[in-house]
């Protein structure tokens, strides 16, 4: 821990470019990279949308989409391989551009620094290069619905050799191969650069008093998130890197002897079709838990402050999250039980995968268990943050059967993994991030958002989720195949109305977005002035003005004198405690 | 509100178990000699899943609904035992859970993977293909030619690359689309892909399986029941891939052994 003042701190910025562009401000570049997430998860919705009307009502003309692609939608019914590519770009951007962005590198950037009493991260040019690197990947990941024969098609986990044989393999998997390989590649410098910000504000920017165990719930979700993505995205980016070159430099990292495709002998030879899944699952198993820990962070932090009391044990969750941070790494193989892996490594595989439910049900445990006797405010963001809980539930205990090596011979590849991971990473995580929205609204604008429209697009969304992802377990059961774009195999068939079903939830719930879309720009404009500590928080963010000044503080730099949670501790003179308050008092419940 | 948030999560909970429990929408059914190991692997991880799933969002809702309107002068409680119960329950409760699903589970597993086919099942080989399978008995031989990727001729009906003329071991490989196999009799599949990944997936069978380029694997399985059961590929391969299909046909001794003498007089 240091003194802050020692921190070389940049001027607050004058010209319109430096302020809000090219910012080197924390907040500025948080709020950046919310806006890039905005956009992108409006932009994987309505493709969302338009999967979902050519799943549950076949060859439907869906008017004006053959301006998005001429050859993808003749007649505006979209093609095999245009729905694939759709597909592939659906779970691309919403992976990586809304659930990796919007709670980890958005509000982490905004809120880490004030929570642990800095002025700004210690690198503040590599922080603006990380968002603009990373909406650069954005624009490059764009720009090949646009470009050649369209995007990729072979899906976001873009298994080999599919992804690295070129053009021989089908629309979009030569130049719009290149561009995701190379989206990709960009945007995990952009999410390193960011990592070693958190990192090092963690371990280096705490103001005098504030202890690892005094950090708020949240900076130690975002703390234990750049760990992960220190590791994983410097995985990713090597072995995007060696499919780029397997394209375009004759190499065959991921492609075996002797291939013949569409007629032709290829003249790659051994490489290894294995390699690719084992690179991008090492990231990508990690990648779920850089989605959900930072929801569980705002979860936690959301409704201590709605409970009016601490959760039962600080440290118990600190530990979960880190044992879920330690373990994530050694259950990647879940995914490739039925790979032609060695059916022995499943196995291995698949205990530690089971044992990571050990840590995430305690967590749920102690969430629950601190509703118990709490004073429960009900708002948006509680709902948000309880309705969170309520999912990660859902999509948690599905995660019992695809642990097992058994059961995934059945259920591998159908509806029932697609079910498992939107409710427990997906729309857990984006429940995070709407509860992170309504809470810290205030603080990032200056702003009130409107609770009326928020408990309404909160209600609106509970029920439509539950509407769009549970049934999707039962056709996973009946055995229906991921990633067909029509059901024409006669098992299939009388499975069609729960597709129309889903589809019709979907496109209600997608619907009721833009009750938050037009909350959130109309707040943002014509909201109530907020106050400095609308929700009674006892964390740093709450003890600077609103909207925070450039350096987060003023004049005076915080001094943290409790633990983050003081909530109706019996002695203290008021119903909470700031971090910053010299009252003593002595708290029965404190964790030794 | 918050009451009725906590009704929703209820109805939510005891809605989301009904298709379940109701067999709506059920497993294809088995017709493998050991595929009721995963059945009943199934069934025990369903019970304490759904257990675990309604136990937790009832739970949840009844303190929602509890304690969401204190009086303002109500003191904070904690919950009887504190973290240090939840941790245990935590340990307990799951880590029984997992050790019984990880020990039971892997007995089925093993089944299909440790136990090696038996000396007599019969050899198929299966190819797969952009966007199709293909099938090869070995003939009386009871030896598969090589591949030849180079001769490989779609045109020409010659989809593994066979060379029949200067090859001894293909002269009597019977190539076809379709896979039939007797009844009650052990098969030995081998895998092979030609060109991408693949998967290889007949849910009545309880076999799933993906081909890897470059790496052939061999599977076994034996089906108990006569009948006709589609094949499909599970692994993303391409525009075409919802259509990759073909179907198993599983006959008597007899019928299958007529059938396999029709397609050795078709090659």
């Amino acid at each position: 821990m240091h003194e802050v003042s020692a921190h070389a701190a940049h001027g607050a910025p004058t010209s319109f470019i430096r302020k809000y562009i090219f910012s080197l401000d924390h907040k500025v570049i948080g709020k950046q990279y919310y806006a890039l997430a905005l956009v992108a998860v409006f932009v994987g919705m309505f493709l969302s949308w338009l999967m979902r009307l050519h799943l549950g009502f076949a060859n439907y003309a869906i008017p004006g989409l053959h301006l998005l692609s001429k050859t993808g939608a003749p007649g505006n019914v979209m093609t095999p391989e245009y729905y694939l590519q759709l597909m592939t770009m659906h779970g691309t951007i919403m992976v990586f551009f809304v659930l990796t962005t919007a709670p980890f590198a958005a509000f982490g950037n905004f809120f880490l620094p004030i929570q642990v009493g800095a002025e700004d991260m210690p690198f503040p040019h590599f922080n603006m290069m990380s968002f603009w690197v990373t909406f650069v990947a954005f624009l490059v990941l764009i720009s090949s619905f646009f470009v050649g024969d369209g995007p990729t098609l072979a899906g976001w986990t873009q298994y080999a050799p599919l992804s690295a044989v070129g053009s021989v393999a089908g629309p979009g998997q030569g130049l719009g191969e290149i561009l995701w390989a190379s989206s990709i590649a960009i945007f995990c410098v952009g999410q390193l650069l960011g990592s070693l910000n958190f990192i090092t504000t963690t371990l280096d920017m705490r103001t005098k008093g504030m202890s690892l165990m005094r950090m708020p719930l949240t900076s130690w979700a975002w703390f234990i998130t750049s760990l992960m993505g220190l590791t994983a995205f410097a995985v990713l980016m090597p072995a995007c890197i060696l499919l780029i070159l397997d394209h375009v430099a004759g190499t065959s990292f991921f492609i075996a002897s002797n291939l013949v495709i569409s007629g032709q002998l290829l003249h790659h030879s051994g490489g290894s079709t294995l390699l690719w899944q084992h690179l991008f699952w090492f990231f990508g198993h990690p990648e779920v838990y850089i989605a959900i820990v930072p929801g569980m962070g705002i979860v936690s932090h959301v409704l201590i402050t709605n409970m009016r009391r601490p959760l039962l044990s600080h440290r118990v969750i600190i530990a979960c999250m880190t044992s879920i941070g330690v373990l994530s790494y050694m259950v990647y193989g879940h995914h490739m039980f039925v790979s032609g892996m060695n059916p022995a490594s499943s196995l291995a595989f698949s205990f530690p995968t089971l044992i990571i439910t050990i840590p995430a049900t305690i967590i749920v445990l102690i969430w629950i268990g601190s509703l118990y006797g709490s004073k429960l405010r009900i708002n948006a963001a509680s709902l948000f943050a309880l309705g969170f809980i309520s999912m990660f539930i859902s999509g948690g205990v599905s995660g019992f059967f695809l642990a097992q090596p058994s059961i995934d011979i059945m259920l591998h590849a159908t509806y029932f993994v697609v079910g498992h991971f939107h409710l427990v990473m997906a729309v857990a995580a984006i429940f995070g991030i709407f509860a992170g929205t309504y809470f810290w609204f205030p603080k990032m604008t200056g702003h009130m958002m409107n609770e009326t429209l928020g408990k309404l697009h909160f209600w609106l969304t509970f029920v439509g989720a539950y509407c769009i992802f549970m049934p999707f377990h039962y056709l996973g059961i009946a055995a229906n195949v991921r990633r067909y774009q029509a059901f024409t195999d006669p098992y299939l068939i009388p499975l069609i109305p729960v597709h129309k079903f889903i589809t019709v939830a979907a496109l209600a719930t997608g619907a009721a977005q833009f009750i938050f879309l037009y909350n959130l720009v109309h707040s943002r404009f014509w909201g109530a002035a907020a106050p400095d500590n609308p929700w009674e928080g006892t964390s740093l963010e709450w003890s600077t003005a609103t909207p925070p000044p450039h350096n987060n503080f003023g004049d005076k730099m915080p001094v943290v004198y409790h633990d983050p949670y003081e909530y109706n501790i019996e002695g203290a003179s008021s119903e909470y405690v700031m971090q910053t308050s010299p009252e003593q008092y002595t708290n029965p419940h404190e964790e030794k | 509100m918050a009451k009725l948030f906590a009704v929703t999560i209820i109805l939510i909970a005891i809605g989301s178990a009904i298709p379940i429990v109701m067999h709506m929408w059920p497993m294809p059914a088995d017709i493998s000699l050991n595929g009721h190991l995963i059945d009943e692997q199934y069934a025990d991880t369903m019970m304490e899943a759904g257990l675990a799933f309604l136990s937790s969002q009832i739970l949840l809702a009844i303190f929602i609904w509890k304690f969401s309107h204190p009086k303002p002068d109500a003191k904070v409680k904690y919950f009887p035992g504190g973290a240090r119960v939840l941790v245990i329950a935590g340990f307990l409760l799951v880590g029984t859970e997992v050790v019984a699903l990880g020990v039971f589970g892997a007995k089925a597993w093993g089944m299909a993977y440790f136990t090696p086919p038996a000396a007599d099942a019969i050899p198929i080989q299966v190819q797969a293909q952009q966007f199709a399978f293909y099938f090869r008995y070995p003939g009386p031989d009871g030896k598969f030619g090589p591949i030849h990727p180079n001769l490989i001729d779609d045109a020409e009906g010659n989809y593994f690359g066979l060379d029949t003329t200067n090859d001894q071991d293909s002269k009597d490989d019977i190539v076809t689309a379709e896979i039939a196999v007797p009844v009650n009799r052990e098969v030995h599949l081998f895998m092979h892909s030609r060109d991408l990944g693949h998967s290889f997936y007949v849910p009545e069978l309880r076999v799933h399986q993906d081909f890897v380029p470059g790496l052939d694997l061999t599977i076994h399985f034996t089906a108990t029941k006569i009948g006709r059961y589609e094949i499909v590929c599970t692994q993303l391969c391409g525009l075409g891939h919802y259509a990759m299909t073909a179907y198993l046909d599983v006959k008597s001794q007899e019928d299958y052994e007529t059938w396999l003498k029709q397609q050795a007089a078709l090659q």
